[in-house]
């Protein structure tokens, strides 16, 4: 038998019994972010293949939210820093091996692309708000074609981004699949903690992204065949997800003590209620049986599924970003 | 140069001097430490085995922390020393979840701290406050690269441990056995 005493005093705020410095203002924006890369990877991946009359919804509206999304995630990101007024620091210098400095700087990138984008498709996303009804967020669409009449600079500005959307297109693909797989590769670069630690979870993070973003396209657009598409390919994303998660699970399973008893937070430790029955029951396999049913011709709002996914996938970075601080290496 | 710490755990006496040294020295806030005293008891009674750990930031070879640092506020210095810029950091907080011995915390002003391995005074030729004031003179510093050094020495004649060397730190404190 072996006991560790803690002799002097050391109640550091964050640090003991177990390191708990992120919570949800983190889990909020991993989620935020993911969701964002996944709307705008289906977003450039339609356009670029030249169906955005076929996919109005995914190509043309969807990116207006991934501009707000991001920005809330940003302000909570600033929100969770110690040392706030030195935000600007991160942007005076890049460093290859932080996965942190790689996502300040793609982030810059793809909040000003997904603010671009949106402009540019300005006439359909005012028919998209009058079809829905919104007549409310008038105002939006208004505001922005009084300063394109007023502002000579912003017209030239989203005059050439309308001009060589298609250069933007790829450029914009390429910084949310990083944004995607970046969430991921942060927690991962932790070795410090076993459960996050692992090579599949950039990969993870990216497929349930991408399919919290397929959910919300599914969700929100008034067109039946873009909401089949989009549900075919989350039932795929969500298959792939569990594939993923059995993988991970399974190798923390093989590994060194550390990894093993990171695998039981899982496997009866305290996180096995909220993982197995509330994401993997109630975020995956439940809205993948939903969606395949609608598939069969059963009556389901779309809505249904595609809230059960992003509530899933907002769990799943919840509990990732918990569970993770609370396994560590024995000291 | 490459700075390094061993540390007799048999003739530690778990007094704690290391630690108040330090925060007298570093003007640690209150309520925070840099270092630290940790009991280990194995056994089963009346076998019973004890002994102490004065712990700290092992001021690794391999430092997680610097690496998945975003400004580079946190850096290594001549000597291996591993040191934060206050003015660099922005208090993520990444380098806290990176470390796996829990040696950095929130400094009440937002900046990460930590143990310096006291640079002022080495760069003096001191040793390093909880060193100095060790009443048992369980603590030894100096320079690896040096064989002659009497930490050299030590670490090649006597048997040690390093703290979970399984994270692939390559820590820079020794206990000697």
């Amino acid at each position: 038998m072996e006991e560790k005493l803690l002799v002097t005093a050391r109640e550091i705020h964050g640090l003991y019994p177990h390191v708990h410095i992120w919570g949800f203002p983190i889990a909020t924006y991993l989620f935020l972010g993911g969701l964002a890369a996944g709307i705008l990877l289906f977003a450039t991946i339609y356009y670029i293949k030249g169906k955005e009359d076929e996919m109005p919804f995914t190509v043309k509206i969807a990116p207006l939210f991934t501009f707000i999304f991001i920005m809330i995630g940003l302000l909570l990101l600033v929100y969770d820093l110690h040392h706030k007024l030195y935000v600007w620091q991160l942007f005076t210098t890049f460093r290859i091996e932080s996965p942190m400095s790689w996502g300040a700087w793609t982030l810059v990138g793809v909040s000003i692309f997904s603010l671009l984008w949106p402009l540019s498709y300005i006439d359909d996303i005012e028919e998209y708000l009058h079809e829905r009804g919104w007549k409310r967020l008038d105002w939006i669409t208004k505001f922005i074609r009084t300063l394109e009449h007023k502002c000579k600079i912003f017209r030239f500005i989203v005059l050439f981004f309308r001009k060589h959307r298609k250069k933007f297109a790829y450029i914009l693909l390429f910084l949310s699949i990083i944004l995607g797989i970046y969430t991921g590769i942060l927690l991962s670069a932790f070795n410090a903690h076993p459960l996050w630690n692992n090579s599949i979870l950039g990969p993870l993070f990216l497929t349930s992204g991408v399919s919290t973003g397929s959910a919300f396209v599914m969700w929100l657009s008034n067109n039946k065949k873009e909401r089949t598409r989009m549900s075919v390919i989350d039932m795929a994303l969500i298959a792939t997800e569990l594939f993923f998660i059995i993988h991970m699970i399974m190798g923390m399973q093989a590994g060194p003590e550390a990894f093993q008893q990171a695998a039981h937070l899982f496997l009866g430790g305290e996180f096995t209620v909220i993982f197995w029955v509330f994401f993997v029951g109630f975020g995956l396999v439940l809205p993948f049986i939903l969606e395949a049913m609608e598939l069969k011709g059963f009556h389901i709002p779309p809505a249904l599924p595609a809230i059960l996914v992003l509530i899933g996938g907002f769990l799943f970075r919840m509990i990732m970003v918990y569970a993770g601080q609370m396994s560590e290496y024995p000291l | 140069m490459r700075y390094a710490m061993a540390i007799e755990v048999n003739k530690c006496v778990g007094c704690a001097d290391c630690v108040v040294a330090c925060q007298t020295e570093n003007n640690v806030p209150h309520g925070y430490s840099r270092d630290w005293i940790v009991e280990i008891a194995r056994g089963e009674y009346p076998d019973l085995y004890m002994h102490f750990e004065s712990q700290r930031c092992n001021h690794c070879d391999d430092t997680p922390c610097v690496r998945t640092c975003p400004t580079g506020a946190s850096h290594i210095i001549e000597g291996g020393i591993v040191k934060v810029t206050h003015d660099e950091c922005i208090g993520c907080g990444a380098c806290i979840e990176a470390c796996p011995y829990d040696a950095r915390y929130f400094h009440p002003e937002g900046y990460v701290d930590k143990c310096t391995f006291c640079d002022h005074r080495v760069a003096d030729g001191l040793d390093p406050a909880c060193v100095s004031v060790c009443p048992t003179t369980c603590m030894h510093f100096g320079d690896l690269d040096d064989p002659d050094s009497e930490i050299s020495k030590l670490i090649r004649t006597r048997e040690n441990y390093t703290l979970i060397p399984e994270a692939g730190t390559n820590p820079q404190i020794f206990y000697l056995k």
